[in-house]
């Protein structure tokens, strides 16, 4: 394929695509270390309402409104997976699964109820995004990258994972040690005088930041897959974190750019006439991922064996 | 009545606290939903003594100690550590929580665990030096497990990753070591080699207590008890609460002659 097809076709889908899917198994990590997957699932479900709440009170699909929306559903569902757990004395998987199912379809009526039709805000969206449509029509080819005429005409959804993305490496960077000893050895952080649970609704607001950044591009299928399998596929490579964080990242852009490839060429190699959604294939190259690691990885058995 | 209601009734008038005291609890009351596990308890830890906190299961051994490290909120009571509130003595505590409330999955090294003891001083973003990583080693050396620096916390035996975590509290150079069950499951050689370190840190004039249950090693090991079921029953030197009247009492009568008379007791 040559630049001038590429560049404005394929590139910043393919990118925003990769950034999306760092973003979110970057956290990912940890939540899985701490029994919390289900925690991204729910916080992409939480999203839509969210969202759709923020687009009732201020009638624009703008970032700004739109993130503060998610934030604040995020919030909301992380008060009510505690209040339900504790009051209810429910297991904590179940009370996620009980929030982010009825916030979800609590967003899917609003939807439907709400004069929507204007503006790009739609369930399918909701579930599968538009990666492809996050094209580049001001590039001409790779010239254009230098192009500052060109490069202002970036779909802005770009700019939003990017700026996720940093707060998020910026977040575990600055918080990795705390971050790791909480998670290990909770009482003992507490002892130390870590603020444990302040640290875990940082982090839940973290990757709810990255949820809604990916959410707005990719879809919340895209960011559930990306939240769990890059990290769980990760710890199968490995036993040091610093080294299942890289494999992760590894796993994510793989996951993302072939998902994102096939999805537009693999249709066609089977001699099917249409290209599929990238998210969908995005997340299933994930999964396969995952799969394979759990056949072949090398530390797949950890059977805590004594040692000598 | 309310339980915190009865709880401060119960603690008032508050007892003086000797301020140098490593560990000085007054009035702690802790409760789980309704029933209170440690009911308006008091305990004077004596410097440079080794104190066992003994009593049945479901006692409140673990939930005083958590209680008194702020790990677990109090519905009443406080905790001094050597004289000054814990959050102006956290630096001079050293916990091992009990080895299964972990999970000895988690990816990381043996001497990554033992830098963990290293976080007050390395805070946030200090980097690791090789003067960390040498006292990272030599409390690794202490505890007998060097060789294993390099293995997965996952590939140790029970009583290994015990020592690993009473590696990891020697790193924080702490004066008070507080440690919940340190010889649960552990090795012969394993109980050996940490109650080896325990009586060397209190020749070093440091503080320990420690929540334990086996009874015939209580006279061996420590030089005071404090005996608590719910509420506190007895606190003194192995020979002045160690004996039968104290330990029927802490354990209901739930403890066979026999077995009370295998203890090496004081005369009661």
């Amino acid at each position: 394929m040559s630049g001038e097809e590429f560049v404005p076709l394929s590139l910043t889908p393919m990118l925003i695509g990769v950034l999306a899917a760092v973003a979110c198994a970057l956290p990912g990590n940890f939540l899985v270390l701490r029994r919390q997957a289900l925690i991204g699932d729910a916080i992409s479900h939480v999203v839509l309402p969210g969202i759709v709440v923020a687009f009732l009170l201020t009638g624009l699909v703008a970032a700004a409104p739109m993130m503060l929306g998610a934030a604040g559903a995020a919030l909301v569902s992380v008060v009510m997976i505690e209040a339900i757990r504790r009051l209810g004395n429910i297991e904590p998987g179940a009370a996620m699964g009980l929030t982010f199912t009825t916030l979800f379809a609590a967003g899917v009526l609003l939807l439907e109820q709400s004069d929507t039709s204007s503006v790009h805000l739609d369930v399918e969206h909701a579930l599968y995004g538009n990666l492809e449509s996050l094209i580049w029509l001001d590039a001409i080819g790779w010239s254009s990258l230098l192009d500052p005429l060109a490069l202002a005409g970036l779909p802005p959804e770009l700019g939003r994972v990017v700026i996720a993305l940093i707060g998020v490496i910026g977040f575990l960077w600055l918080f990795w040690r705390p971050l790791v000893v909480s998670t290990f050895d909770e009482s003992f952080a507490q002892a130390m005088g870590i603020a444990t649970n302040r640290l875990g609704v940082a982090l839940v607001m973290v990757a709810a930041l990255a949820a809604v950044a990916a959410f707005d591009a990719v879809g919340s299928i895209i960011v559930i897959a990306m939240f769990i399998c890059p990290p769980a596929a990760a710890r199968l490579m490995t036993n040091r974190l610093e080294h299942q964080m890289a494999w992760s990242v590894v796993f994510a852009v793989l996951s993302a750019v072939l998902g994102y490839v096939f999805a537009g060429y693999a249709p066609l190699w089977l001699g099917f006439e249409n290209a599929v959604s990238a998210a969908g294939m995005i997340a299933t190259v994930s999964g396969l991922i995952l799969a394979l690691a759990a056949c072949f990885a090398p530390h797949r058995y950890r059977s805590g064996a004594p040692a000598v | 009545m309310s339980l915190e209601l009865a709880a401060n009734m119960g603690a008032a008038p508050k007892a003086e606290i000797p301020t140098e005291s490593p560990l000085a609890i007054r009035g702690m009351t802790v409760s789980y939903g309704q029933k209170p596990v440690v009911f308006s308890v008091d305990m004077t830890v004596e410097e440079g003594s080794m104190t066992a906190i003994i009593g049945p299961n479901g006692a409140g051994k673990s939930t005083l100690l958590k209680a008194a490290l702020g790990i677990v909120s109090p519905l009443a009571g406080q905790a001094l550590v050597f004289g000054k509130p814990l959050k102006a003595a956290r630096h001079r505590i050293a916990y091992v929580p009990q080895r299964a409330s972990v999970d000895w999955d988690f990816p990381t090294r043996v001497i990554d665990v033992v830098l963990m003891g290293l976080y007050r001083e390395l805070g946030l973003l200090r980097r690791i030096r090789p003067q960390h990583m040498d006292k990272a080693r030599a409390c690794l050396e202490r505890v007998g497990m060097s060789d294993f620096a390099d293995r997965q916390i996952g590939q140790l035996s029970g009583g290994q990753q015990q020592r690993v975590f009473l590696a990891r509290a020697l790193a924080q150079e702490a004066d008070l070591y507080l440690l919940d069950e340190p010889f649960a499951g552990v090795d012969a050689a394993t109980e050996k080699a940490i109650i080896d370190v325990l009586k060397s840190l209190r020749s070093e004039g440091k503080t320990v207590v420690a929540v334990h249950h086996d009874l015939t090693t209580v006279r061996s090991y420590f030089d005071r008890v404090f005996l608590i079921n719910t509420r506190k029953v007895a606190e003194g030197t192995v020979d002045d609460a160690f004996t039968p009247d104290m330990l029927n009492q802490t354990y209901g009568g739930r403890l066979a002659t026999g077995q009370i008379d295998q203890l090496e007791l004081a005369a009661g």
